[in-house]
């Protein structure tokens, strides 16, 4: 039973962090149609900047910088090339976005080479106690952080009128511009937001227990892919439920390997993917997502 | 002194072209009306004053559109807003996933300069208008009938305090008596100073309203004049308002409604 509730724990605090990764993703695809490959990349960048930083300047500086330079990273990548193909195919612009990943993505890698770099973090390893139940303080930080994130990010989407302008664009850009709604903007907002988010996931998952900032932290960040989509790409409830579900799925698996031996090893890892594709089957859609309708 | 100015408009979409040297005035506080069947060019006319081309791959290619002496070609639809021309689009398109209140909300997102204070202003206005509006204002805009919708559009681009509203085909899809409604309020909203451009096909509830009236057809203006004559005009009676003045023909041999058979 303390195994089940530190997994589940676990799992929910990764998941909210998913969460955050995968509400990015899905802003993104609301304001602009555009499913945003190049999303890992915006996370590593954060991750990067407040690593380099944070021993020259403290911790909480860093982490600031890395999240406003990932949120510049997004920006720029909207303005100085989605932009470019506005009017253009969907699908064109999802491969856009997979050219953009692995450009940033290389140099990235390249600059950190086979290091693993600490994050500077104030939690370290220290652990808590709630009862029999013992979590790493990490993991409660980003179960926090990540509650208070999306909590603001919801009431602002909800009350502003930014808010408002980015949801009416989301449902009919035509609309949303004969409102006087520019798009252009909103597009460049939701890039913006994205890579702010993302930087804040990259702190936690690169934190204790995990060693630090690698290049293979933008695969931990491709996990945030199955969570959006068995949530339904066009919605943000879906974004946290699937976040969850993901995170959940992960560590129940994870943990319990030793009893799903004839699955083979690394089924943690398969996990989400399973779950997503189960997932599609029953809802196409995914669980929140709007199904497109279809005039007959 | 007109408000509106179109002159010489072309526009193509690709290789079609959907309006060739159209002409067109909307004189300050008048409402004039645009006639024409499917696929006139109706609808591109009106995308061309609020700048909405440009999704659906269309672009002028000759001519001109001024507002108050303003060019408005190569702005952006934002700015059109700004500058007081507000389109409500055909078919209504009311931000179906959002509450009555937010769609009146996002309604006043480009207006100009607009202060709390206005907004409030305009939205009490909008109440006033439609008061089915203010008791559904927590409600889903899509489960609003066809008619409610009409008006929540309609409120929606009273929000940007439009000086020109271009109306795309507002009776559409509506029974009698509520298009005649929605008539009345566009009377009310033009008694108060707002010009209107009115796109319609159904020109006998169009013609009451307007004071002016053109005729287009295949993207040109065929026929244009003051609403009346129009109306009298044996023309438009025979083409748009379905009036033969020729005593109808004798009915044939009258048979009771069978199934048809070989």
């Amino acid at each position: 039973m303390t195994t089940f509730l530190e997994l589940l724990l676990g799992g929910l605090s990764m998941g909210s962090v998913y969460a955050l990764i995968a509400l990015g993703f899905v802003v993104i695809f609301k304001a602009t149609e555009v499913v945003n490959f190049a999303h890992a990349s915006l996370l590593l960048a954060g991750g990067w900047v407040t690593a380099v930083l944070h021993d020259d300047i403290g911790f909480w500086p860093a982490l600031a910088v890395g999240i406003a330079s990932a949120a510049a990273v997004g920006a720029s990548v909207e303005f100085l090339v989605m932009r470019r193909y506005r009017g253009q195919d969907q699908s064109v612009l999802a491969i856009v976005t997979i050219g953009v990943d692995i450009l940033i993505t290389t140099d990235l890698t390249r600059r950190i080479g086979t290091d693993v770099l600490a994050l500077g973090d104030p939690w370290g390893d220290a652990v808590v106690h709630l009862g029999p139940v013992t979590l790493p303080q990490t993991r409660i930080a980003a179960l926090v952080s990540a509650t208070v994130l999306i909590g603001a990010f919801l009431l602002v989407f909800r009350y502003t009128s930014w808010g408002v302008a980015m949801r009416a664009a989301a449902e009919k850009p035509e609309t949303a511009a004969l409102m006087g709604v520019r798009l252009g903007r909103v597009s460049l907002a939701a890039w913006a937001v994205a890579g702010a988010l993302a930087a804040v996931a990259a702190l936690f998952l690169t934190v204790f227990p995990t060693p630090g900032l690698e290049r293979a932290t933008s695969l931990a960040a491709l996990k945030a892919f199955p969570a959006a989509i068995l949530g339904g790409l066009d919605s943000t409830t879906g974004a946290l439920a699937g976040g969850l579900i993901v995170g959940v799925t992960e560590a129940m698996a994870t943990g319990y390997q030793s009893q799903l031996a004839f699955l083979g090893r690394g089924i943690g890892d398969l996990a989400p993917y399973l779950v997503m594709v189960a997932v599609l089957l029953l809802r196409p859609a995914g669980l929140f997502g709007t199904k497109e309708p279809a005039r007959v | 002194m007109a408000s509106l100015q179109v002159r010489a408009l072309s526009v193509g979409y690709g290789p079609v072209r959907a309006l060739r040297d159209v002409s067109l005035d909307v004189p300050e506080g008048a409402v004039v009306v645009v006639l024409g069947g499917n696929g006139a060019g109706k609808t591109t006319l009106l995308r061309a004053v609020s700048r909405t081309l440009a999704f659906h791959r269309g672009a002028a290619t000759g001519g001109s559109v001024t507002f108050d002496g303003r060019a408005l070609d190569g702005i952006s639809p934002a700015r059109a807003v700004a500058a007081g021309v507000v389109q409500v689009p055909e078919g209504r398109q009311v931000f179906a996933r959002m509450t009555v209140a937010d769609n009146l909300r996002a309604g006043a997102l480009g207006s100009r300069a607009g202060s709390r204070a206005d907004t409030a202003r305009s939205l009490a206005r909008v109440h006033e208008l439609f008061p089915v509006l203010a008791g559904r204002s927590r409600q889903r805009a899509g489960l609003l009938s066809g008619g409610e919708q009409q008006m929540l559009a309609l409120g929606r681009a009273l929000m940007a305090r439009p000086r020109l509203l271009l109306l795309d085909e507002p009776s559409l899809g509506l029974a009698p008596k509520m298009a005649a409604t929605i008539a009345e309020t566009i009377t009310e909203i033009n008694a108060s100073g707002t010009s209107v451009l009115l796109v319609e096909q159904n020109a006998a509830l169009a013609l009451r309203l307007a004071s002016h009236a053109y005729v287009l057809e295949v993207g040109e203006v065929t026929l244009s004049g003051p609403a009346a004559e129009l109306a009298a005009s044996d023309e438009v009676r025979r083409r748009y308002l379905g009036i033969t003045d020729e005593a109808a023909p004798p009915p044939a041999a009258t048979r009771p409604l069978a199934r048809w058979s070989a």
